[in-house]
């Protein structure tokens, strides 16, 4: 019994930790908007979707999987490109013309408009589109190779999305805590109203951060469709609940907190479809059970910090 | 003079003007000519009276409609109507962002054809099952308002999110469960669903053709409505909208704001689960399908179109929002509906007239000119065929019909959202400059592009545009107050 469980742990925990490096830049996107403007970005998990789809069309234009006119890292490295390039620029253009008008507005209404933005992207890539499943396949792009430690299998895919995923984390650490524009950011979430009389352009601070965290959403569907294969135009949504769900547990607001609550969540998913009882079916359930116990026993994430009401 | 009444906007200092004198006498100022007039007759109704303003209508309707026409706009309207009343609880009320209420209309609908259905081999009459399907809903409501209580706005909206999707998953897969004491029960069918539904069946009364359906929902509607009034004229009603306003000073002044939070739930799902059951028996079925996002964002442009705590923007929303694309199904309708509208916004929003004249003048010059053009220079432009009807066949000489028109539409529809946006953006001439080819582009995605998928994802864009624009031009919706919010 132990060895039966035993044998699928390893691929579980690789499956779980590349799931959930894709969830954690999903939900740092969350996290960083949430934590300056206290919004539900609703629109998240279809800018990501949409980035997965940039990343489809540019492999397509650059020749297609099996022949690209480019070397096949080459190909990698443009899809990422112009998908985080596509994808940042779409945040802006969201948070512009359907935030910005509402930053003073009761609380709901920035809410309903980021749910209309939301089935707006995804219902234009259904038009836009169609329907069917891409695939982008990995497989005639960058071939079945795989490395292995022992037990541990790793295909190059998951490689790619594991160490890209910790390169962009660590650039995005790097750049909040040690540039003039993460300064701003940080001052911004603290406080938006002393921020603006310190001198801080708020409104560019904030659509930085759009940018960021959009661009983080984009890379992080091409890392979904490099390993995962299959997108659609209502792959967002799952995706962006889940990445949601990460930056609760991690403790929204907390950047560090988004990477581990995302780690989590894959692990999560990971294990229970493997271990738990119909987890392949009900998945997504096992995840939802953690989030209402996260959420029952420390509600403000596991490094967030306990929100104090004051008046 | 307006202009010195009405407040300056909020990102400006305000010093020196009396907001709410400002707003009173700009809100009578704004009481002016047809629209006021209207305003002040509708204010001086008795709430009866209001009503009757709705019931007339709704009773006289089902004489003349065909019974095609009576499901379609009338029954489907009336249970997006309930449905939206039940919202408006938790939303409009309460303030509660519920994102996972269509999962309690499953419930309801799920329960009803549980015992009363074909499938399983029960046949409850209505009069039992009915209240059962609500008792259910609204205990699943009160299950999933616990964890939430504690919880502030955003959170409980991604925890009622989650738990909707988790409704579909669980109506797709539950045949399959075991239960300690029971052994295998079939909750609900599997992705098929559960078939055969019984027809209504109240105290004897056997509801089965469309119009007794419709008669059904009208009096369910009616009786839920007037229940939710004196729900909202009560104390109650006076404590949720202080947990609206502000839930902190709410808490101060002693309101118990965790029980009126848990009853906006659990009044909202019972509400929900009541119009899931009208719904199932009404489809003799009980699809997961149907509990979808979709829905959602239906009934939440129902409520916020209308205006979120308002019951006449819940009528007036659900005519709207179910109405308008229903009559786009039929091509030529939907050619009508799509100018009327343009030509409804443009005679609204530009003034003096002469400008006006000139948008519509040079936006038909335009058409005819590219036309002539395409004609004469690029014949595949022009190749396409126009649709059935005269206005059909006057829009084919006016607009390009590319012969490779899905491609053309894609780019067409890209551009056209980046003009819009760009247009909002613009002021003065220039504004007026861009509007024509942004008309005519708009025109031109709609015949090549959008027309053919009224059904599915063109309705639903529009749904989630509205929300968007709603939002940014009037958030109070059409019958909702405008709330001033004080920092």
């Amino acid at each position: 019994m132990v060895a039966v469980l035993w044998s699928k742990f390893w691929d579980l925990t690789v499956s779980g930790v590349t799931l959930g490096s894709v969830y954690a830049l999903v939900a740092l996107g969350y996290s960083m908007v949430y934590g300056i403007l206290k919004l539900l970005n609703f629109a998240h998990g279809d800018v990501y979707m949409i980035g997965a789809f940039m990343g489809f069309f540019m492999l397509r234009w650059l020749g297609g999987p099996v022949d690209p006119n480019v070397a096949a890292w080459v190909a990698v490295v443009l899809m990422f490109l112009f998908a985080m390039a596509a994808c940042g620029g779409l945040g802006v253009v969201i948070e512009r013309f359907a935030y910005r008008p509402l930053r003073n507005a009761p609380r709901i209404a920035p809410l309903i408009s980021a749910l209309g933005v939301s089935f707006f992207l995804q219902n234009s890539a259904l038009l836009l589109f169609g329907a069917a499943f891409r695939d982008y396949d990995t497989f005639d792009l960058i071939g079945g190779r795989t490395f292995h430690y022992r037990d541990i299998f790793l295909s190059v895919p998951q490689v790619l999305t594991i160490v890209s995923a910790l390169a962009l984390m660590v650039a995005l650490t790097v750049l909040v805590s040690r540039t003039r524009i993460g300064k701003a950011m940080r001052a911004t979430s603290f406080d938006r109203e002393a921020a603006s009389m310190m001198g801080i352009d708020v409104d560019r601070v904030i659509a930085s951060t759009f940018f960021i965290g959009s661009a983080l959403a984009g890379a992080a569907g091409v890392m979904f469709a490099l390993v995962f294969g299959q997108i659609y135009h209502f792959m967002g949504f799952l995706a962006g609940l889940k990445g949601f769900t990460a930056a609760v547990i991690g403790g929204i607001g907390s950047i560090p907190g988004a990477m581990l609550g995302g780690l989590l969540v894959g692990l999560a998913e990971s294990y229970a479809t493997g271990y738990l009882p119909r987890g392949s079916t009900f998945q997504n359930l096992y995840v939802f059970a953690l989030l209402i116990l996260i959420i029952l026993i420390r509600p403000s994430g596991i490094l967030g910090k306990a929100d104090v009401n004051k008046v | 003079m307006p202009d010195e009444l009405t407040p300056p906007p909020v990102d400006q200092p305000r010093i020196g003007v009396d907001e709410w004198v400002a707003s009173v006498e700009g809100r009578r100022d704004r009481y002016q000519g047809v629209t006021g007039a209207v305003r002040r007759v509708w204010d001086g109704l008795p709430v009866w009276g209001r009503l009757l303003v709705f019931l007339v209508p709704a009773a006289v309707f089902p004489l003349f409609a065909s019974t095609g026409n009576l499901f379609r706009y009338g029954l489907i309207t009336l249970i997006y109507a309930l449905l939206a009343l039940g919202l408006n609880i938790t939303v409009g009320f309460a303030g509660l962002l519920d994102l996972g209420y269509i999962a309690f209309f499953g419930f309801g609908a799920y329960t009803y054809g549980f015992v009363a259905s074909g499938y399983t081999g029960r046949h409850w009459p209505a009069e039992l099952a009915i209240p059962l399907a609500i008792a259910v809903a609204a205990g699943v409501g009160l299950v999933l308002g616990l964890p939430s209580r504690r919880l502030v706005g955003d959170y409980l909206a991604i925890v009622t999110l989650f738990f909707g999707q988790a409704f579909v998953v669980i109506a797709n897969n539950a045949d399959q469960i075991r239960f300690p004491f029971f052994g295998h029960v079939d909750l609900t069918g599997d992705a098929n669903g559960l078939d055969n539904i019984d027809p209504l069946n109240v105290f004897g009364w056997k509801v089965s053709t469309t119009k007794e359906y419709y008669w059904f929902a009208l009096g369910a509607f009616v009786l839920a409505m007037t229940l939710i009034y004196f729900a909202n004229e009560s104390r109650t009603g006076r404590g949720w909208r202080a947990l609206r306003e502000d839930p902190l000073s709410a808490e101060v002044m002693s309101i118990p704001v965790n029980r009126l939070k848990l009853m906006a739930f659990v009044f909202g799902a019972g509400t929900a689960g009541f119009a899931g059951s009208i719904y199932a028996s009404v489809q003799t079925g009980a699809f997961p399908g149907d509990y979808d996002v979709g829905l959602l964002i239906t009934i939440y442009a129902i409520v916020v179109l209308g205006g979120a705590g308002s019951l006449a923007g819940v009528i007036v929303g659900a005519i709207i929002v179910n109405g308008v694309p229903e009559l786009l199904r039929d091509p030529n309708q939907a050619e009508w509906v799509f100018y009327t509208a343009i030509a409804i916004a443009l005679f609204a929003t530009i003034r003096p007239w002469r400008r006006l004249a000139a948008v519509v003048g040079a936006t038909i010059a335009l058409g005819f000119a590219l036309h002539a053009i395409a004609d004469a220079w690029f014949p595949r432009w022009t190749a396409g065929q126009p649709g059935e009807g005269k206005l059909a066949h006057w829009v084919g000489s006016w607009m390009l019909l590319p012969s490779h028109r899905t491609q053309l539409g894609n780019w067409a529809y890209v551009i056209l959202i980046a003009a819009v946006l760009v247009l909002t953006l613009l002021h003065g001439i220039w504004r007026t400059v861009l509007l024509v080819p942004t008309i005519y582009l708009a025109s031109f995605v709609w015949e090549n592009l959008l027309v053919e998928q009224t059904a599915g994802a063109t309705r639903f864009l529009l749904l989630g545009a509205l929300l968007v624009v709603l939002m940014n031009v009037r958030p109070q919706g059409l019958f909702g107050t405008a709330r001033v919010e004080i920092v």
